[in-house]
């Protein structure tokens, strides 16, 4: 008997179709079928600048948008030959473990509700949205971020971020120990996910698996040990790493990476260099409107020491901060909101990066930078031919390789093992589809 | 390996299948290799116990229509990983526009079943020898291929109920 599961299923997170082929309850052959998401991802890339393809990338895996942003711009960082200042690269490395736990707390949580624990989901949304606040904090926004500039980030950390994020990681220390304790030994939980959508080491390998996948079957490869990328070389990690490749030990893996990534926030917030002393504005604070206004009758007198109030969405662009997180190469730097509104170098710095024909010009040649992406190794290889637009952007999603080997998991199983399976394969429809 | 030690490497032992470096891709190992030699190459260097390439992160293709220097239209990009010896190689492999086909690294990695799809469905580049070449991304009945440089980002196509 053919069953199609999907495209529409509560179970298939996002849209996908498998077509199974049943006999009795067992599954005897299955056919994938992606592509309903598709969104033309690396030609719209093309069309624009290379920082117009940062808003893109926050739609590849909606549910860890900084990882992506974060290592497009590390590639095209790599074309330039640019580093990123101190403080930016571990600010990258906070907000990253931030999204890898939103991203395992959505995953663990997702499957656990679709096998009937609807009340670890409860639990498990309730630290994401913890997380996410936070985020919010940081970017301005919940999913859709833009956070990463190439050379630096749109913005600095906001106050008080330290002792939010201490309180937001012993909150999901407390989550991630009730949901152990309401998992662990659960009967029901652990009948359906144990020697479940088992894969092989040399399977999981020949298919080019990564990530927590991967790490289930036994390899302990991790991009953050394997090729320390930012500053991952300085903080004390483990790698978890599981045994049989079943759904029981992708669960267990991905719960010890976030308590793994919770240690790198606490090493990493010990260790972040000293941000900028604020410097004192003697009450010169003018809305960026009206300075505009004011230059263009050429009143500029004290406008280089001036701060601007700018738009809220602009909020900590200004000129404390920015030297910190935001590369000093003025090729690739936008200039600080108050340069760009109260002097004319801002302003020609501005227009040059951003207008139409002028823009960045990463120097001819391509370039790949593989992260570790919350499923698995991503990467993204761009390729310039000199111009402002980049003449081609790959990535490469983790989970298009798992993808391609569901049929593998999953023949052999019973159709109600679908669900634990899919679920542990963690399916972004956003970057499975480009 | 160093990318020197490995570049060295690859074109001394593998010297009649390697045409030359890539020097574009930067701070990685990068070579291009002629079509007609490239499955045996691949399954070799996947062999090779000193390279050991045992994974394919990544196939792509990139589409030179605007490029003057090059002469091929085509270039058909593997990103190779070795898990042991912690470091990567990507092969290039020029494909003319009059007959872009490569030979499919099916049978060498299951993995390129997917990408190899992907590629013919984005470039319309076929590979010969793979199991069941068909669109993955678009539809069945879709006209052209959208990655080419002379395919229009803005067109609109119809969109077609499915097909089975």
């Amino acid at each position: 008997m053919l069953l199609n599961v999907g495209p529409q299923h509560p179970a298939m997170h996002g849209i996908v179709r498998i077509i199974v082929g049943l006999d009795g309850e067992t599954i005897t052959s299955a056919d994938v079928e992606i592509g309903y998401l598709h969104r033309a991802f690396e030609k719209m890339c093309e069309q624009g600048p290379y920082n117009n393809a940062i808003p893109y990338t926050d739609r590849l895996n909606y549910v860890s948008p900084l990882i992506n942003n974060i290592a497009y711009c590390q590639s095209v960082e790599k074309l330039f030959g640019i580093t990123v200042t101190e403080r930016c690269q571990y600010v990258r490395v906070i907000v990253s473990e931030m999204s890898r736990i939103t991203d395992h707390l959505t995953c663990i949580g997702a499957t656990a509700m679709e096998l009937g624990a609807f009340t670890v989901f409860l639990y498990m949304i309730k630290a994401r949205e913890m997380l996410y606040e936070l985020i919010e904090n940081v970017t301005g926004a919940r999913l859709t971020i833009s956070y990463a500039r190439v050379g630096g980030l749109k913005a600095d950390l906001p106050e008080g971020f330290e002792d939010k994020l201490r309180a937001a990681i012993a909150e999901t220390r407390g989550v991630l120990k009730e949901v152990e304790g309401l998992l662990n030994k659960n009967r029901i939980f652990i009948d359906r996910v144990k020697d479940v959508g088992v894969i092989s080491r040399q399977d999981a390998l020949a298919y080019g698996i990564t990530g927590p996948f991967l790490r289930s079957t036994g390899v302990d490869y991790d991009v953050r040990k394997a090729q320390p990328y930012m500053v991952y070389d300085r903080f004390e990690f483990d790698v978890p790493v599981g045994e049989h490749g079943d759904n029981l030990d992708r669960y267990y893996v991905r719960m010890e990476e976030m308590y793994q990534s919770m240690r790198i926030l606490e090493q990493a917030l010990a260790q972040l260099p000293a941000g900028p002393i604020q410097v004192g504005t003697d009450g010169q604070v003018i809305p960026a409107a009206v300075m505009v206004d004011e230059a263009k009758m050429g009143r500029t007198r004290g406008f280089k020491e001036a701060a601007v109030v700018a738009d809220p969405t602009l909020e900590g662009t200004g000129r404390d901060g920015h030297t910190t997180v935001y590369s000093a190469n003025k090729r690739v730097a936008l200039p600080a909101k108050e340069d760009t509104y109260g002097n004319i170098e801002g302003l020609m710095n501005h227009f040059k990066l951003v207008m139409h024909g002028h823009g960045i010009r990463p120097p001819k040649g391509e370039a790949y930078v593989p992260v570790e992406g919350a499923n698995g190794e991503l990467g993204f290889y761009v390729s310039s031919d000199g111009t402002d637009r980049p003449y081609r952007v790959r990535v490469r999603p983790p989970c298009f390789a798992i993808m391609g080997a569901l049929p593998k998991l999953l023949i052999g199983d019973s159709i109600a093992d679908i669900v634990p399976t899919f679920g542990s394969v963690n399916m972004i429809g956003g970057e499975l589809d480009h | 390996m160093r990318i020197e030690s490995l570049l060295e490497h690859v074109q001394s032992r593998y010297a009649d299948a390697v045409v030359g470096v890539a020097p574009e891709v930067r701070g990685d190992a990068a070579v291009v290799v002629k079509r007609a030699a490239l499955r045996t190459f691949l399954a070799a260097v996947k062999s090779d116990p000193e390279l050991d390439l045992n994974i394919l992160m990544d196939l792509t293709a990139l589409d030179y229509l605007h490029w003057e220097e090059k002469e091929d239209r085509f270039e058909v990009v593997y990103n190779l990983f070795s898990l042991s010896k912690n470091h990567r190689l990507f092969v290039k492999v020029r494909v003319p526009e009059s007959d872009p086909a490569v030979d499919s690294a099916v049978p060498v990695w299951p993995a390129a079943d997917w990408y190899e799809r992907e590629v013919w469905d984005m470039f319309g580049i076929r590979f010969t020898g793979h199991p069941g070449l068909k669109r993955i991304l678009m539809y069945e009945g879709f006209q052209g291929h959208p990655l080419r440089k002379d395919y229009p980002y803005n067109k609109r196509q119809p969109i077609i109920g499915p097909v089975n």
